[in-house]
């Protein structure tokens, strides 16, 4: 090993030797230059993240207000305490003539007042809250001297720039929740991911097995099929099967969501089997010599080592079933009550399209659980890719 | 891979007769495992399969009897096809057909399928990255977002008028009224599509990273002391080492591309919106089927699509062998 070193570190000094030059060009990439750029990039690719995250909590004048800060806020108010009693005559112009406008400062109290920036004479703007605003010329009372006269300014209110404040509101996430009845969508999704799982283990788990522990004619070219099923275009076989299932009956029903599942699909397969072929051998067979049947090998011997690859079949399929939108989309459209999440979110944004604070609320209500997933299973996912990507 | 020797010949029914008890107790064994499968595919894939090939030769609509021979029509469909504008006009002052929208989508969208998980890759790869683990993750992160959300995610820091990315442009200089309009705008439809997707770039990115983590590292070692360059070991080692898993991706994109639809009907119901540059094949294939019931032309374009990517496929597999690079295996 030594020897090879040595003989490397001669042979790059030779070449560097030979080519001065060249060194000055392999400068040492900066970590932290990487590391920035890489962070910067990762900021732009989770960007929407935080525009859902925002938007769900802001209100309907914000989200139609050009110029709005893009943080949840509202237009500051100010809710007069009302120390000031007394009654002014102001000089107000309303539309054109000067006119006295009679104010009794009681009215205010406890009132809650808009909050306007107001140009002052000295060339600063100041808070101000409005009491009474006309076209030509506006009340106002300065909400840090709460006990001080109303002073009015000449000019239209509603030209005057506001302030934001922070303000998430909540409620569009109730609302969301009512109007989507998104219990019952939770409710469905579930089911549909929980009995899909289901046929998926019982059917991939044997199929896998039998592809990887028996050695017969035809497995070879027979696995060869089942992978190129992952490239068939299923819009080659979709209009036979809606047919057929709209003849028995299944269309508005669970069933053909949930029934072939039980005939096992090719992703799932493909990656039980690579996982399963790195078992050894050995203990199968003890347990065969012992007289143990090939299902009872596959239960006690072949499941136990395979918890990691399940779990992954497991997280990938439920994140599948969150994501499918195609099936339940045309076997359920009849069928609101039965239909699982991304159809609902997608039924939502049709009827809510303007509101986008609203579909924000629901896209974040709809991606939660498959990120809370993905958060507590991280390592099975990147396990489970690389499986089926790299040993192909 | 001895125990490979001792496999009869395969498809061979005599092979079958010769088999002691114990293989062909195996064979029976084998096969009553694998059933469940068998049985999905020619339930839901070979007999459908076939079944859309004939409707493709018959006049059917979904309340007909697709087992009426008197509605079989021969090749009248395919001839409809042949002469459908709503498939191949490439007019550039007319609505474009379904066809030529799928490739010019698909063009654009390819390179970013493969470039931009590629350059992520190898980003997260990076010698001189800290925290690698923690990047990758949160790259490949979005990819379980469900897609449907994720639409309206990128569609809402999209909008023209109070999305984020525009807001971004106009604070970098960009005037307002060369703003891009996105998914409402003709011309940038495709670009605001492609990142409506961007985030299913997770699974493309996790492959090429571990197919980088598994070239040997001595290969790096002996270009560094020949004095290659970053893009030298990119070009000579790196590439062709990762160029299976390129490939896998490429074939899985090309083949998703080609039946791309959920996004234009999810985000506005398949109406083509804006000016019709959103009827992708799959989505006319869908409304002549899911929308007008119309069985056979349907199954028609089903198999002509099935057959594009066949060719397209096939074409791949043919360039494959000059340049992807399987290190010490047979194919």
């Amino acid at each position: 090993m030594s020897d090879t070193n040595a003989a490397l570190q001669k042979k790059s000094n030779i070449k560097v030797g030979i080519r001065p030059g060249r060194t000055k060009f392999i400068k040492k990439a900066n970590p932290v230059f990487v590391t920035a750029v890489t962070i910067a990039l990762l900021a732009l690719f989770l960007m929407p993240f935080l525009y859902m995250v925002f938007t769900s909590l802001k209100n309907q004048t914000q989200v139609a207000t050009t110029g709005a800060p893009i943080w949840p806020a509202k237009y500051p108010t100010y809710i007069y305490p009302g120390q000031n009693k007394n009654t002014y005559t102001l000089k107000v112009n309303k539309s054109g003539f000067p006119v006295d406008q009679i104010i009794n400062m009681n009215d205010y109290a406890g009132k809650e007042l808009e909050v306007y920036k107001v140009p002052m004479p000295n060339g600063t703007t100041k808070e101000m809250a409005l009491i009474k605003g006309y076209q030509k010329s506006s009340i106002f009372i300065d909400p840090a001297k709460p006990a001080s006269d109303p002073i009015v300014w000449t000019g239209y209110y509603l030209s005057l720039g506001r302030s934001w404040v922070f303000a998430p509101q909540w409620s569009n996430y109730v609302e969301m929740w009512n109007d989507v009845n998104y219990p019952r969508v939770l409710w469905n999704t579930f089911f549909y991911a929980f009995m899909t799982t289901i046929g998926v283990l019982v059917s991939c788990i044997p199929v896998a097995y039998g592809f990887s522990r028996f050695r017969f004619p035809g497995r070879d070219f027979l696995f060869v099929v089942l992978l190129a099923v992952i490239f068939l275009p299923t819009t080659v076989t979709i209009i036979p099967t809606f047919t057929f299932f709209t003849k028995i009956g299944w269309v508005g029903t669970w069933w053909p969501l949930i029934v072939p599942s039980f005939f096992s699909n090719a992703y799932d397969t493909f990656l039980l089997r690579q996982y399963f072929m790195t078992l050894p051998r050995e203990l199968d067979e003890a347990a065969m010599i012992d007289g143990a049947s090939p299902l009872r090998v596959l239960w006690s011997v072949i499941i136990p080592q395979s918890y990691p690859v399940i779990v992954a079949v497991i997280v990938f399929h439920l994140v599948w079933a969150w994501n499918d939108y195609f099936g339940p989309l045309v076997y359920l459209s009849s069928r609101m009550d039965l239909q699982p999440i991304s159809v609902a979110l997608q039924r939502f944004n049709t009827l809510f399209g303007s509101r986008p604070e609203l579909i924000q609320a629901g896209s974040l209500l709809t991606l939660l659980f498959p990120l809370i997933l993905f958060f507590v299973a991280q390592r099975f996912f990147v396990q489970g890719i690389v499986i089926t990507g790299v040993d192909k | 891979m001895e125990n490979l020797t001792k496999l009869p010949k395969i498809g061979s029914t005599e092979s079958i007769r010769n088999m002691g008890p114990l293989a062909r107790r195996e064979f029976r064994n084998g096969l009553l495992f694998i059933s469940p499968w068998i049985i999905g595919f020619l339930a839901f894939t070979l007999i459908p399969m076939l079944a859309t090939l004939v409707f493709s030769f018959m006049n059917l609509k979904l309340t007909d009897n697709p087992f009426d021979a008197s509605k079989f029509v021969g090749l009248k469909n395919y001839v409809t096809m042949f002469k459908d504008s709503q498939i191949w006009n490439m007019r550039p002052d007319s609505t474009p057909g379904a066809l030529w929208v799928t490739i010019r989508y698909g063009l654009i969208a390819l390179p970013v399928g493969i470039l931009v998980p590629m350059g992520i890759a190898l980003l997260v790869n990076n010698a001189n990255l800290k925290g690698h683990s923690f990047f990758r993750s949160m790259f490949y992160m979005p990819y379980i977002v469900p897609f449907i959300a994720a639409i309206f995610l990128w569609n809402g820091v999209l909008n023209p008028q109070f999305g984020w990315v525009n807001g971004i442009l106009l604070t970098l200089g960009v005037p307002r009224g060369s703003l891009p309009g996105w998914a409402n705008d003709i011309n940038w439809v495709y670009p605001a599509y492609v990142l409506f997707g961007i985030w299913g770039i997770g699974n493309a990115m996790l492959t090429m990273v571990a197919g980088m983590q598994a070239v040997p590292t001595d290969l790096y070692d002996a270009a560094k002391v020949d004095g290659a360059g970053s893009v030298a070991r990119f070009m000579y080692i790196t590439f062709p080492m990762i160029s299976p898993v390129v490939f896998y991706n490429l074939v899985l994109i090309v083949v998703g591309l080609f039946q791309y639809f959920l996004v234009p009907l999810a985000l506005n119901q398949g109406t083509g919106f804006p000016g019709g540059a959103t009827i992708f094949y799959n989505l006319y294939l869908y409304k002549t089927f899911f929308v007008f019931g119309n069985m056979s032309y349907g199954s028609t374009l089903a198999w002509t699509l099935f057959v594009i990517i066949l060719i397209v496929t096939i074409t791949l597999f043919a360039t494959a062998r000059y340049w992807v690079y399987y290190a010490g295996e047979k194919q």
